[in-house]
């Protein structure tokens, strides 16, 4: 496969740069920027040791082995980004756009969360470099996390609600773009997923792709082959894009996204934009979008925030399109028990977006050869979805 | 071939007027107001009509025009009724009709078709806020092929180079975006937009309107100063909004037209008294 994208932004059919004139010339500018950091030694540098000395990287890539006895089949390997520094692989993004900033001088950073963990990563950036910090969020998304909301706020950010819509991630995002806009010459806009206009999903996808590189290595040193399946939740899909763009190349090793498939399927409140979308074009690029006859953008359901959204990354769309990944899905009860099959057999509680890939490991593991090797994205810690869990089961903490 | 909006602009030209760009959402409260809207601002002055297709995630509106689309949207509009509505009214005025929508509406519509049945609906030009040229291959060809016209958008971001390409490919008219900002945000820097408009005239083959943050019938004098067309509004739908219930809705926004309108022919008859940037 060639590099992608192409000098437009492109994936394909998929990408681009769908924006109101205002923000062209920053993004043109941020694209040449990138472009010279990316060659930039002291840059990559800078960019290491953060990921060393203030993320903890590398993560471990672990072998599940009670959780592989208890299923029978393929060997589990999870890759643990739960264990980055706040708890999911979203700092490795806002660490590189954090630098990007700092280079690119610009004072202030804003950002939108879902479930609040590019949130919190963003404000972390914030605080660590000492650049202001707003974070924009759907209000539906503040009451289902509030703990993150109030981590957010305790390093030092605001956090402005979203009332609009669906009140989730895309109005979010929305807002967050109209306050890039309007304030485009002070601020740079940390964009958390491989989503929106080119260069971000292009430069996220470069961020978070250490998730893969090192996983590579740790399988090889681990079992002395490659994997024959890679499995990751995707909303807007950069965990997954991290931990499968270092694998594009090995055409043996299987790649298999999870959305979001909410109450099912059929009920049409869900967030599985493979199963039941178009492409179109939202918030900046052209993929396949959750919509209805008229082009108007559907609500989607989850119960997992960071994967109730209405578009997927341009880069997935383009894979799916090429069979070098596929998609499928995982609803919100299957989730749920995923969610406590990991913290009773292994002992880790994981972010009910990442239950959604252990979610299909249940379904596919047993199918495999006990000689077969998964390795799944454990993207983020389960920590933030306690109080949520505890209420879907009518405890109060 | 000569189109409405060109032969609008050299008629306003001849007789030293600007031209005003009334924007209305479509569907908003009703598609039967807008079409009675319509007829009623073409006679209190407004030389360009701008409709506005409702899309559910208007990344470049305020929230006057986000609750406006949410408005249009919860009473059914969609493009699919919003191109016969403006088929009946082009049996009735020859005013220039401009439609603004989000592109994804027009990638569901599909693009040739869209072409196609927009300019039998009397649709002259169009605005894609979301699509730059850059982005706007696959409507160039069918937008050609039907005779719809293609307004590109510049704003006080651009750079010089930027300013050429896309003044070079805007038909009709260019829209300057006068602030970095959404609609209905506040015009602070007059100044500034001189100074922008006439770097854009410069390279520009065809007329420049400004919009965005244009309130007021002192804002709409000081920019018809500046620029070929003054383009309002979040004012106008505002004042659609707070007039819905009132069955004097029309008259109230027909007035607010009027000295709009009034304000800009003061302005061009009398410089000196006119507001200074």
């Amino acid at each position: 496969m060639p590099t992608l994208p192409d000098s437009h932004g492109r994936f394909g059919a998929y990408g681009g740069r769908y924006v109101p004139e205002t923000l062209m010339p920053a993004l043109l500018e941020l694209e040449q920027e990138y472009a010279r950091a990316r060659k930039d030694k002291r840059f990559q540098m800078e960019l290491a040791y953060y990921l060393k000395e203030y993320v903890g990287r590398p993560t471990p890539l672990y072998f599940a082995q009670r959780l592989t006895e208890k299923l029978g089949g393929a060997k589990i390997y999870l890759k643990r980004e739960d264990l980055c520094h706040t708890g999911a692989h979203k700092i490795n993004n806002a660490i590189g756009q954090g630098l990007l900033a700092k280079r690119m001088r610009k004072p202030r950073i804003i950002a939108e969360t879902g479930a609040g963990q590019h949130g919190v990563a963003t404000a972390t950036v914030a605080a660590m470099f000492g650049l202001q910090c707003e974070i924009y969020m759907g209000t539906e998304d503040m009451q289902r996390q509030a703990l993150n909301v109030f981590r957010m706020r305790l390093l030092g950010s605001t956090v402005t609600g979203v009332d609009a819509g669906s009140r989730t991630l895309k109005d979010a995002i929305s807002e967050a773009m109209r306050d890039w806009t309007t304030n485009i010459r002070s601020t740079h806009y940390i964009l958390g997923s491989v989503l929106g206009a080119h260069p971000y999903p292009m430069m996220i996808r470069d961020f978070q792709s250490v998730i893969g590189r090192e996983a590579r290595k740790q399988i090889l040193s681990a079992e002395g082959r490659l994997p024959d399946c890679l499995i990751a939740c995707v909303g807007g899909g950069s965990n997954a894009m991290g931990l499968f763009h270092a694998f594009i190349g090995d055409k043996k090793v299987q790649m298999v996204g999870v959305e979001a498939a909410g109450l099912g399927i059929a009920s049409g409140k869900h967030a599985a934009r493979f199963a039941g979308g178009k492409p179109g074009v939202l918030q900046g690029t052209m993929t396949y979008l959750l919509q209805d006859d008229d082009g108007q953008i559907n609500l989607t359901h989850s119960v997992s925030a960071g994967l109730d959204y209405a578009a997927v990354g341009p880069e997935h769309s383009y894979l799916r399109d090429q069979g070098r990944a596929t998609y499928t899905s995982a609803t919100d009860d299957e989730a749920m028990a995923a969610f406590d099959l990991l913290a009773r057999e292994e002992g880790i509680v994981p972010a009910l977006e990442s239950a959604h890939a252990i979610a299909h490991v249940v379904k596919v593991a047993p199918t495999m050869k006990r000689n077969h090797v998964l390795v799944v994205n454990l993207s983020g810690r389960g920590d933030k979805d306690v109080q949520l869990v505890a209420r879907m089961r009518g405890i109060t903490l | 071939m000569t189109t409405r909006l060109d032969k609008t602009f050299a008629r306003l030209r001849q007789s030293n007027e600007k031209a005003l760009i009334a924007y209305l959402m479509a569907g908003d409260p009703s598609l039967a107001d807008t079409e009675q809207l319509v007829g009623e601002l073409e006679r209190a002055g407004a030389d360009i009509i701008e409709l506005g297709v409702p899309f559910s995630d208007p990344i470049a509106d305020g929230p006057v025009i986000q609750q406006a689309a949410e408005r249009a949207l919860r009473g059914g509009t969609s493009l699919r009724k919003i191109l016969p509505m403006m088929r009946r009214l082009r049996a009735t005025t020859q005013i220039p009709l401009v439609l603004m929508a989000y592109y994804n509406t027009i990638h569901a519509f599909g693009p040739e078709r869209f072409c196609r049945e927009a300019v039998l609906a009397g649709v002259d030009g169009l605005i894609v806020p979301d699509m730059p040229p850059d982005e706007a291959e696959p409507l160039k060809a069918p937008a050609e092929a039907a005779g719809l016209q293609l307004i590109f958008l510049l704003a006080p971001t651009s750079t010089a180079a930027r300013r050429k390409f896309v003044a070079r490919q805007s038909q009709g008219f260019v829209y300057y975006v006068s602030l970095t900002g959404i609609t209905g945000a506040k015009l602070r820097d007059v100044a500034d937009v001189f100074h922008n408009v006439e770097k854009i005239r410069k390279v520009s083959p065809v007329p420049v309107a400004v919009g965005f943050g244009v309130a007021t019938p002192e804002d709409a004098a000081k920019i018809s100063k500046i620029a070929d067309g003054v383009i309002v509004g979040s004012a106008i739908v505002k004042c659609i909004a707070s007039h819905q219930q009132d069955s004097g809705m029309v008259g109230q926004v027909a007035r607010f037209v009027r000295s709009l309108k009034t304000a800009m022919a003061e302005a061009a008859r009398n410089p000196s008294a006119a507001p200074s940037l």
